[in-house]
């Protein structure tokens, strides 16, 4: 399987590929090209032009600055899953890259590319939602920055424009008692998700919830954020019968996906029991 | 067309290609090393596992291009002076392999896992090796192939 023609340009640095953008219409960016290279493969995408930005070394990385971590886009999943940064203070990110693909895959693919993607059934959209995790863009006319809240706006469709190069992500760090967790229920083959959950539980001094976080992957087009059940748990005790009825009479979730591997009512079932799964798990984490 | 040069197996190749050329057609078609197998096509399967700066990827799903500058190596660059790497001796030994189709990937994801993780658990290799599949289901036998490979490396048998 050969993609179609494309011209093939490699940029040097963010804002020749910026320019490169600006040059040629419908050019795509090829980062790892894990998303997009099968893509092109079934003709699925055909863009006349690929622009490589994955030599651009000032995009690959993992740095901390007063609470908050920024990982650049470039970084591979392998690095992300790996980074000691991020597993002591931010580790539902480095678990759900952990999570993605297989090892071969996560050292190619990028965080960047994955989120610019947004492919419904990966594993990060959801844990940079559930984190408020937010995404660094750099265009023509500067810089700008989104929410992960208001970056995914369909499937396969997100806030950035066609002359912009998503540059990092920002993630705050974790402080306090916090625990977070990523659990998945994978297509066996693929290993891409049916369901994913991403949670972030506080807890206070004596033990109630101070606050919490609930998203997920791969039920609906976009990470679906669960706030009823994070509002639900607040200044409650969390043992397991209080996070079980939280989501049982909370998580309600319009409109699944539904296809030849799961129906979208059976996705949501299993969604509930991910759901307590991963509350539990960052709760006993926390 | 483009000019990229990739050091495949120790040995430097200048040449000319289309853009849109995969890495593991570069590796076969043109290189002639036809030891990197095809399977799926999909990045799923991993029989077209290549290390590339010291990293396993699929071949597959990696333009050519992508790879100008890189060192590869195949499965034909493993054996040093006709002796087997203690991973593809363990295939060997262990019988790790029926049809062989995916055991030219399976042998370069097992490289890759130890040199991360030198003493693996079985869990550990069965889940390093999750992005290769065996469509002969002979798991069994590539997972003591590995620990054969493991032990050897470290200075046991």
């Amino acid at each position: 399987m050969y993609p179609a023609k494309f011209d093939y340009y490699r940029a040097s640095s963010v804002q020749e590929a910026i320019q490169l953008l600006q040059e040629h219409e419908d050019a795509k960016l090829l980062a790892g090209g894990h998303s997009l290279i099968p893509a092109m493969k079934l003709r699925l995408a055909q863009p006349p032009a690929l622009i490589d930005i994955g030599r651009i070394a000032e995009l690959r990385g993992v740095t901390q600055d007063n609470g908050s971590i920024k990982v650049g886009a470039l970084t591979v999943h392998a690095d992300v899953a790996a980074s000691d940064v991020l597993q002591s203070q931010c580790p539902l990110l480095a678990e759900a890259a952990s999570n993605v693909g297989d090892r071969q895959v996560r050292h190619k693919g990028t965080i960047g590319g994955n989120l610019a993607h947004a492919d419904p059934a990966s594993d990060l959209p959801a844990a940079v939602l559930a984190l408020g995790g937010t995404i660094h863009l750099l265009g023509p006319g500067g810089s700008r920055q989104v929410a992960a809240a208001d970056f995914f706006l369909d499937l396969l469709a997100t806030d950035l424009h066609e002359d912009e190069v998503l540059t990092a992500i920002e993630v705050p760090a974790i402080s306090g008692k916090t625990g977070t967790a990523y659990l998945k229920f994978e297509h066996p083959a693929s290993g891409y998700a049916l369901c994913g959950a991403a949670a972030v539980v506080s807890l206070n001094d004596d033990g109630t919830c101070a606050g919490a976080s609930l998203c997920f992957n791969g039920v609906t087009a976009t990470p679906h954020n669960a706030s009823a059940v994070a509002a639900a748990l607040v200044g409650k005790t969390l043992d397991d019968a209080t996070i079980d009825q939280a989501v049982n009479a909370n998580l309600s979730i319009a409109d699944p996906m539904g296809d030849m591997y799961a129906s979208g009512p059976y996705r949501v079932e299993v969604a509930k029991t991910y759901a307590k799964r991963a509350l539990k798990a960052a709760r006993d984490r926390a | 067309m483009t000019e990229i040069t990739v050091n495949v197996n120790g040995k430097s190749y200048t040449r000319e290609i289309e853009p849109r050329m995969l890495l593991v057609h570069f590796i076969r078609d043109v290189l002639g090393l036809t030891g990197t197998n095809i399977g799926c096509e999909t990045s799923v399967c991993g029989a077209c596992t290549i290390l590339m700066d010291g990293q396993a990827v699929k071949s597959c799903t990696q333009l050519a291009v992508q790879a100008d500058g890189s060192d590869v190596t195949t499965i034909e660059g493993l054996a040093s002076n006709g002796d087997l790497h203690p991973v593809q001796e363990g295939f060997w030994e262990k019988h790790g392999l029926q049809c062989g189709y995916c055991t030219p990937g399976m042998i370069m994801s097992g490289v890759d896992l130890l040199k991360n993780n030198p003493n693996p658990t079985e869990d550990e290799i069965r889940h390093g090796i999750e992005g290769n599949l065996c469509r002969c289901t002979g798991y069994h036998n590539i997972v003591k192939a590995i620990q054969y490979a493991a032990e050897k490396m470290q200075g046991g048998n």
